[in-house]
């Protein structure tokens, strides 16, 4: 008896030095945002768990808007986006928010024609007036110009899209948008924005889900998503004027062809970018950090843990299929973190 | 102190005390349901003032619905989530009726008391594994078999006409269906089984077929209950949200054909409010969600009005 009672005494001090251990130590950082980089995000802050043991980051994927939200009204530490803020929304913030690229993604294009496997070009006129409503059919000349050897079947093309607002959208639109004059007058770009035709499906799964279920239909899905499930994908014509393969690699030479011409708050998007191979539907996904940061201690933990991510962290990026950023942007990145106070 | 709790003529003031406390938590209780509505309303209303302020009526008759320009009418929507619920629900009455009177009249007792609880199951699945069954299974089945033949053979009714997409309106109106009718059936079943055994038996005395006896003795009798169990139906169709979502087609037109793809308020809502692209976009949505709840509100005050009447005349017939 007297030997039990001991070792439960003993185990309950452990537990309480335990316990004062950690709430002496460790910060939690809170952050909140973009669903897409989320996968990415929890391995790095996984590893890095590991690396500095005094740190704790807890992130909520609640979407772009919200993060947005939230770190405009200071309810987080940090905030994640798919979109970058326009400048009213940069004077909506209590302080000099940052645009802190981590990883890009890219939008692919994916189709189910019976018979016809991945590779199917498309030029940027052909898709944006497919998404139009213009192009209606799959033999259509316009399509049959760049695909010579392949059977287009004479069936109505079926537009899918996606129905609930997304960063996926957003960079799809974006692209439509600096390609067609007539789509940014009539639609526009945005996470939602009016669709003249096509079917809505809800998540980069509603979306597949259609395309794989229905024969003749076209739509968008992320890169990562298209990958894991094996989806067809086309080959885009970029402004070099190369059919290109979506790719992690062709994904990262789209923001090194833009890295001349970036802005030095990272506010850029990377659609329809200059450079061979540069896929053209791409785009970053940021973190949103003030620079003057209210709690130093916090501050400075979350300042190390931007390094950290910007040197190990990118070589976790393409195994989850994110493309990296390259070496230039990231140099430049680096210098933008060391301004945080 | 002690001496006076246990007298005898303290003991009644104290079970007073006690009735009247249990008598103001019960109060509170009945009360904090149309509190919490009120909230909702209040605050509902409030969140939705700038849309309702720059809209106006043109809110529910325009059917222009673009974030990029900030412009937002909700006619599509209201339009899909009335037709939808409608047509499921006429589709959905008779079959559960007849369901729930083979249940309690026809079929033995034992297998009675074997179909029932299945059909309660029914009611229990959660409804985005019938948005997943009818995105993979039962939309294209439509697409490849339904859809044509209704195209072939009736494609000459405005009903009928089109490309078949498999997620349409006929999609959205079948996956409603299956998800309304064991929700009437267990109510209905309910209902019949209350109706007194002295009225069947009378009905028989007369020499009532097992026919004639359903139709004059055990229908009437629980004719408010059943429109109440369709009500309830109504109701879970109008506010159903991820089923409906995921077969669709989430196109916020107009079309009188059922083979077009549609939207419903509550969609809508689902869709779009997690990345709303300014103020005026939640606020669009958040009246939405408002114009949701005076639906609901009127249908169950119809539906209320409704059953009222039926039991009026019904109890008049009787006597």
């Amino acid at each position: 008896m007297i030997s039990i009672r001991k070792s439960i005494l003993a185990l309950a001090a452990l537990a309480a030095l335990a316990a004062a251990g950690s709430a002496s130590a460790e910060t939690l950082i809170n952050g909140a945002g973009a669903t897409f980089p989320y996968p990415i995000y929890s391995k790095w802050f996984a590893e890095y768990a590991k690396i500095d043991k005094s740190v704790k980051f807890n992130y909520q994927s609640i979407g772009s808007g919200g993060g947005i939200k939230q770190i405009t009204a200071q309810t987080v530490d940090f905030g994640a986006s798919d979109k970058f803020l326009s400048d009213d929304e940069l004077k909506g913030a209590p302080g000099k928010l940052l645009h802190i690229p981590t990883v890009m993604g890219a939008v692919v294009v994916t189709y189910n024609i019976p018979s016809v496997g991945k590779g199917l070009k498309l030029t940027a006129e052909t898709l944006s007036q497919i998404y139009e409503g213009k192009i209606t059919s799959w033999n259509d000349p316009k399509i049959a110009h760049d695909n010579a050897g392949i059977k287009l079947p004479n069936n109505p093309i079926i537009v899918v899209h996606r129905s609930d607002g997304s960063g996926t959208t957003s960079i799809f639109t974006d692209y439509l948008s600096s390609v067609n004059a007539e789509w940014a007058k009539s639609v526009g770009k945005g996470a939602s924005v009016k669709w003249p035709v096509g079917l809505g499906g809800k998540g980069n799964e509603g979306v597949a889900g259609q395309i794989k279920t229905t024969p003749y239909t076209i739509g968008y899905v992320e890169l990562a998503y298209a990958f894991e499930n094996k989806l067809p994908y086309a080959f885009l014509k970029n402004s070099a004027g190369n059919f290109v393969e979506p790719s992690i690699a062709s994904t990262s030479a789209a923001a090194a062809g833009a890295a001349k011409s970036m802005p030095a708050d990272y506010r850029v998007s990377l659609v329809n970018q200059p450079g061979k191979n540069a896929y053209p539907i791409a785009g970053f996904t940021w973190l949103l950090v003030y620079q003057d940061q209210k709690d130093k201690a916090k501050g400075k933990k979350l300042v190390e843990f931007l390094n950290w991510e910007l040197k190990q962290g990118q070589k976790m990026a393409d195994k989850l299929l994110y493309a990296p950023l390259p070496a230039n942007v990231i140099k430049m990145v680096e210098k933008t973190v060391k301004s945080i106070k | 102190m002690q001496p006076a709790t246990t007298t005898d003529n303290d003991a009644p003031a104290r079970r007073l005390n006690g009735d009247l406390i249990f008598r103001a938590i019960t109060t509170l209780f009945a009360f904090s349901i149309l509190i919490i509505l009120a909230v909702m309303l209040v605050e509902m209303a409030s969140e939705s003032l700038p849309s309702i302020r720059k809209f106006g009526w043109k809110f529910i008759t325009s059917s222009d619905w673009d974030a990029v320009q900030g412009v937002f009418g909700a006619l599509p929507y209201l339009y899909g989530s009335v037709v939808s619920s409608v047509i499921a629900l006429l589709l959905a009455t008779p079959l559960s009726i007849g369901a729930a009177i083979f249940i309690t009249e026809i079929c033995p007792k034992r297998w009675g008391t074997l179909i029932a609880p299945l059909v309660e199951l029914l009611a229990a699945i959660p409804s985005v594994i019938y948005g997943l069954w009818g995105v993979l299974v039962m939309a294209p089945w439509l697409q490849s078999s339904v859809e044509p033949f209704l195209i072939e053979h009736f494609g000459f009714l405005p009903f009928f006409q089109g490309a078949p997409y498999g997620v349409s309106m006929l999609a959205a109106v079948f996956i409603l269906m299956i998800m309304v009718v064991p929700i009437i059936t267990s109510i209905t079943r309910e209902v019949l089984l209350a109706v007194p055994l002295s009225q069947k038996e009378a009905a028989i005395a007369l020499g009532a077929t097992r026919w004639e006896t359903i139709r004059i003795a055990i229908l009437p009798y629980g004719k408010s209950g059943i429109l109440g169990a369709a009500i309830l139906g109504l109701g879970r169709a109008v506010g159903e949200t991820m089923a409906v979502t995921m077969v669709i087609g989430n196109a916020p037109k107009i079309s009188l054909s059922l083979l077009s793809p549609a939207y419903t308020m509550p969609s809508v809502i689902a869709n779009e409010f997690a990345e709303t692209t300014s103020k005026l976009h939640g606020s669009a949505l958040m009246e939405i969600g408002l114009i949701l709840l005076v639906v609901t509100l009127i249908i169950n005050a119809l539906a209320r009005l409704l059953i009222w009447s039926v039991s009026q005349s019904a109890g008049g017939g009787a006597s």
